[in-house]
């Protein structure tokens, strides 16, 4: 593995940024910057009380993405009681997924995070009122297209993304946290059941199934787009639900009977590779059985320590671009079977391309 | 030292290589391009401007150049990155030049927000400084280049930075940009007035860029305290005199104008409410520009 960026090497040692010069901090703004973390950057020196050691011009910088940080908070807050009022007459449970979670159940995650959608979890059975109830509110589906809009009905765990008509937010409805083609099979009812109240009428996953969702977000789902900035949320709800009693106990218990396993084995791996999070050893072992077989494990190794790096100009190294992309590969893979996934990506290419006008 | 002390070889050189780390107003930029138009235009508008120190800090790294794939040869594109990030879909590869102004008022306006940014022109006469906030077409930059071209301080066209430490306002003494009739009209009012070439078609008209004086970029430093706030509006029939407004009228324009006010939040809004109550606020229609730069002087000859 190559030395990782200075980016981590401050994040797992946050005294390390007191003795940067002004070109390291030339370097760490950059990085930080396009790995979406530099607001997370500020609240992490701020406690551990390291601002007054930051040199004014990088200290801009810092103190611009807090100020981004707090505005995004004040939307998602704004979104989420407006969420809430629209369903409100269906009496449903909703409950917020990712960073809007983060921010309605107060954890430190949301300290400088930036936020891209809001995320919710209903019902399945009740999605078509969900979806009549939010349009009468004005948000309205983004993806017209026909092909699209079958796409996620018919395949995936969400509704095509709604847009809200004259705020122009995002908002993602699931009934599920892994398309219904995916190889693994979470329980979406049993979430729901065990979903915590986080403030008036919202609710939030319960702290394992919240750790869960993550992992399986960043290692069975995602693109690995933002992958170090999930990482580092997995890192934060760690350390914070760690303290609790019982939380060590349960999470392997529950990723057992929630079928992710596999998605927890590299949670937990490359947090503490990459980040050094305190885990139990005997959780360590509770999960190793998930883990792939040998060959395999040591060439995931490689390419998340690739993936989950920064994607910025400073940390390529060779072979960057072909573990990117067959982490994207993978991702989609994981997605849907290969008759499915095929044609899908032969469309997506050709419309990328007549967009692009060639 | 000064872009103008690198030869226009060097500078070439630089930007295709290395790159060039510009100082303008609160911040030093560092530019890679290799395409000449980004130097030529450089070297001619940004001449007066200081080169910053090697090894200090930049705040924006930005690049511009072709995009990958075909269009690199066919029908050429140019894209703007910062740090290998494209926030703008590429233009035609004739207006690198004007990308490059517009991606780097697109950084300021994203990544400063411990100030206020707004969408007016500032031009200043000794410690006094006036700030000119409009809609896109309204006639600011016009008005701005002709009260700079007859010897007021140009503050910043484009966007109006106030500090949120202090309330004052933080010069950017860059180009400024003049569209379509506007290009003409200027030459004509400042003929010494150094002009870039002419941009067409592009998504605002024909644009071009005109040369800074030496000595606003030389105070670009100097931050100064907003005392007047005009509105003003081309109008073939205008009259040319300042009409009074009241400040909370004013506030909400600066505020409608405000480029990340909903961003910077409440703080922003005392900011502004304080600003604004050091300020005599008018509004301002003019149809030619000798009567409105004399309306200008005029209105701080009361000052003295």
């Amino acid at each position: 593995m190559s030395a990782p960026s200075l980016l981590l090497e401050v994040l797992c040692q946050p005294a390390r940024a007191g003795t940067l010069d002004l070109p390291r901090w030339d370097l760490l703004v950059r990085q930080a910057r396009r790995a979406e973390l530099l607001g997370h950057l500020h609240w992490l020196l701020a406690q551990e009380g390291l601002l007054p050691a930051v040199p004014p011009a990088p200290l801009v910088h810092l103190e611009s993405a807090r100020v981004y940080a707090r505005a995004q908070q004040r939307v998602v807050r704004w979104e989420a009681r407006c969420i809430l009022r629209a369903l409100a007459p269906l009496e449903i449970p909703v409950v917020f997924l990712k960073g809007a979670a983060y921010l309605l159940a107060g954890l430190p995650n949301s300290e400088g995070r930036l936020f891209s959608d809001v995320d919710i979890l209903v019902p399945r059975p009740r999605l078509e009122a969900v979806e009549r109830e939010l349009m009468r509110h004005g948000w309205m589906s983004t993806h017209l297209d026909a092909y699209d809009q079958r796409y996620y009905r018919t395949w995936m765990h969400e509704l095509p993304p709604l847009r809200h008509i004259r705020r122009r937010t995002v908002l993602d409805v699931h009934h599920n946290i892994l398309p219904d083609t995916a190889r693994l099979h979470p329980r979406a009812s049993r979430l729901l059941a065990d979903a915590v109240p986080a403030g008036r009428n919202a609710l939030v996953l319960s702290p394992p199934d919240m750790v869960l969702h993550s992992a399986t977000h960043l290692f069975h789902d995602g693109e690995l787009e933002r992958g170090l900035r999930d990482l580092v949320d997995l890192d934060l709800l760690l350390r914070h639900f760690g303290t609790d009693e019982g939380f060590w106990e349960a999470l392997p218990r529950r990723a057992a009977e929630l079928d992710l396993q596999r998605p927890l084995y590299y949670a937990l791996r490359h947090c503490r590779r990459l980040l050094d999070t305190p885990v139990p050893s005997a959780v360590l072992e509770a999960v190793a059985d998930a883990a792939p077989p040998p060959p395999l494990r040591a060439l995931m190794d490689v390419l998340f320590g690739r993936g989950l790096e920064v994607d910025h100009d400073s940390c390529r190294a060779v072979g960057d671009g072909l573990a990117r992309w067959l982490l994207y590969m993978r991702s989609h893979y994981l997605r849907m079977p290969l008759y499915l996934l095929i044609p899908h990506l032969l469309r997506k290419a050709s419309r990328r391309r007549r967009d692009r006008g060639e | 030292m000064r872009v103008a002390e690198l030869p226009p070889a060097d500078l070439r050189r630089r930007l295709a290589g290395p790159g060039l780390a510009l100082r303008t107003g609160p911040v030093t930029v560092h530019i890679r391009s290799a395409l000449p138009d980004v130097a030529d235009g450089l070297s001619l508008l940004y001449g007066d401007h200081s080169l910053a120190r090697e090894g200090g800090f930049c705040d924006f790294h930005v690049r511009l150049a072709p995009p990958p794939g075909l269009r690199r040869w066919f029908r050429p594109q140019v894209c703007f990155y910062l740090d290998g990030h494209t926030p703008f879909k590429p233009l035609p590869r004739s207006q690198a030049f004007p990308m490059l102004e517009w991606g780097l008022n697109w950084c300021m306006a994203s990544f400063l927000n411990r100030h206020v940014i707004l969408h007016a022109a500032v031009v200043a006469r000794g410690d006094v400084a006036v700030i000119l906030p409009g809609a896109p077409g309204a006639g600011k930059s016009t008005l701005c280049a002709a009260l700079v071209g007859r010897g007021w301080r140009l503050f910043s066209d484009e966007m109006a930075i106030v500090s949120l430490e202090d309330g004052q306002l933080v010069p950017n003494p860059r180009p400024v940009s003049l569209k379509n009739e506007s290009i003409r009209v200027i030459q004509d009012f400042v003929p010494e007035a150094v002009m870039g070439e002419a941009h067409v078609d592009t998504r605002k008209g024909t644009v071009a860029h005109m040369k800074p004086p030496a000595e606003s970029v030389r105070r670009a430093q100097e931050s100064a305290r907003a005392r007047y706030v005009v509105m003003p509006r081309y109008r073939p029939q205008g009259e040319g005199v300042m009409v009074p407004e009241g400040r909370a009228a004013m506030l909400m324009a600066l505020v409608d104008n405000g480029f990340n006010y909903s961003v910077v939040g409440a703080e922003g809004f005392r900011v502004l409410a304080d600003l604004i109550e050091d300020c005599r606020c008018f509004r301002f229609e003019y149809a030619d520009l000798e009567s409105a730069v004399a309306a200008f002087d005029a209105l701080l000859a009361g000052e003295a």
